[in-house]
């Protein structure tokens, strides 16, 4: 299953990526935060025609077969793996208390929690939390940069697109020796992630004007509320 | 399919005065629950019992189990959006805009908007009901009139989502003008297309990309909201 998908992978994305250059590199509608909005747009196409191709049924199907207890088990397994860098993320930020928190908790699930099939650390008042390199960047001072869609990775801005290099380097992962098994697990774990997402859908289509630029929004909003750990001040009306 | 409220600590403000006040505050509190009703509600405690009564709603009606939208459109309709303050959601969509419109332009924009929120809701509502709410702690002061309740929902398998209000005190009580979905305001999330629609094609044209929208949301689930 993981060769056709490799195959498939690089040459076509290097065909949209130019095409989408091609075609849109210069249409914008003026929005400072969207500077390449056309180049954006078409990747955004791409990605959607992908998602409603393959993505979306197959977590559909996902979603439909598996019993609750097990979805559970897959989403905090990929939760674990995640939470350490988490809290290496969290000690770069200067805060020292999540980051503990943070290894505690992978401390606790991968031992009574099950190789981390059980999130008994959130139970026992260790929140979960989220972070990544980007958000370090960001903490750190780093602006945006431009609003940019990547094919496959889908929204980020230029900061977010540095740090998610960093995220895919430290992904435990990314380390795991035998390709069959990694690239397995990196298809359940975007199946997984793609299955949470699904009732979120139907309320976006339901909301958006603008598909493209409802995604947008929320994505700058929602990383601008992340660094600041849910506590961003109000965005004046400019 | 189950649903319930949690919640995880409380704070009223006031609780820590004297008797005497007490008593004055009991007395000043008969006077004004009769006088403006729920109205007078802490924020937090609004926010509670009106989440409480409307997932208790879905919860035993099995029409709105079974996707009858339009009955989810009326119990948000009746339950929740009397305490929305549309005008003020419709400012913040705007942004500077506003000044560009006509008060008339103005209202029509806040009516298609307040339709398109509660299309959004309800959609939220039947997708998200069978999640538990989590209310965060909350703090405020007698003074304070803005403020921001938070919760979180919570979901088998996969992170917490956040769902926060701002609430403002009007003359008409605690009025909600902002919510955010983790992270992402549902208003100012709209300022943008806003801002684009009204250059391309001036304020009347945002006015018939809102009511085409609605109304292809009328076409596709077959309702009307009055």
């Amino acid at each position: 299953m993981t060769a056709p998908i490799r195959r498939f992978g690089f040459r076509q994305l290097f065909v949209a990526v130019v095409a989408a250059l091609a075609m849109g590199g210069c249409a914008t509608s003026g929005n400072p935060k969207d500077p390449i909005e056309g180049f954006n747009r078409v990747m955004y196409g791409f990605n959607e025609g992908l998602d409603a191709a393959i993505i979306r049924p197959v977590a559909k199907g996902y979603d439909a077969v598996l019993p609750t207890p097990v979805r559970t088990g897959v989403t905090n397994f990929f939760g674990n793996i995640a939470d350490f860098f988490i809290g290496v993320n969290n000690l770069l930020q200067g805060k020292p208390g999540d980051a503990a928190s943070d290894l505690g908790r992978v401390l606790v699930n991968s031992t009574a929690g099950i190789f981390g099939l059980i999130d008994v650390a959130s139970d026992m008042g260790l929140e979960k939390h989220e972070e990544d390199f980007g958000q370090t960047f960001g903490r750190w001072g780093a602006g945006n940069g431009a609003y940019v869609v990547l094919p496959l990775f889908g929204p980020r801005t230029v900061r977010d697109t540095v740090g998610l290099v960093l995220d895919m380097k430290a992904d435990p992962l990314a380390h795991i020796d035998d390709v069959s098994t990694r690239n397995s697990l990196r298809v359940l774990r975007l199946i997984d992630n793609r299955a949470d997402l699904l009732p979120a859908d139907k309320v976006i289509e339901e909301a958006a004007l603008d598909k493209y630029a409802y995604i947008r929004d929320g994505y700058l909003q929602r990383r601008r509320s992340l660094i600041h750990d849910g506590n961003a001040p109000r965005e004046a009306i400019e | 399919m189950t649903l319930w409220c949690t919640e995880t600590t409380q704070h009223r403000p006031g609780m820590h005065k004297t008797m005497k006040r007490g008593i004055f505050s009991l007395l000043a509190g008969l006077f004004f629950a009769v006088t403006a009703g729920a109205a007078e509600m802490a924020p937090d405690a609004m926010i509670k019992t009106v989440s409480g009564e409307v997932l208790d709603i879905v919860r035993k009606d099995k029409d709105i189990q079974s996707g009858n939208s339009q009955k989810t459109l009326e119990l948000v309709e009746n339950k929740i959006l009397p305490h929305f303050d549309f005008k003020r959601m419709t400012q913040l969509a705007l942004g500077r805009e506003a000044r560009k419109a006509t008060p008339q332009q103005l209202d029509s924009v806040a009516g298609e908007f307040r339709n398109l929120l509660v299309r959004t809701y309800s959609k939220a509502l039947t997708e998200f009901s069978d999640r538990e709410i989590i209310f965060k702690p909350f703090k405020m002061t007698a003074t304070d009139t803005d403020v921001k309740v938070r919760t979180d929902i919570r979901q088998t398998g996969g992170k917490p989502v956040s769902l926060d209000y701002y609430l403002e005190k009007t003359a008409a009580g605690w009025k909600v003008y902002d919510v955010e979905v983790a992270g992402a305001s549902l208003v100012t999330n709209y300022r943008s297309s806003f801002a684009h629609e009204i250059q391309v094609s001036g304020m009347d044209g945002l006015i018939r990309s809102l009511q085409a929208k609605n109304k292809s949301g009328d076409a596709a689930g077959a309702v009307k909201i009055k």
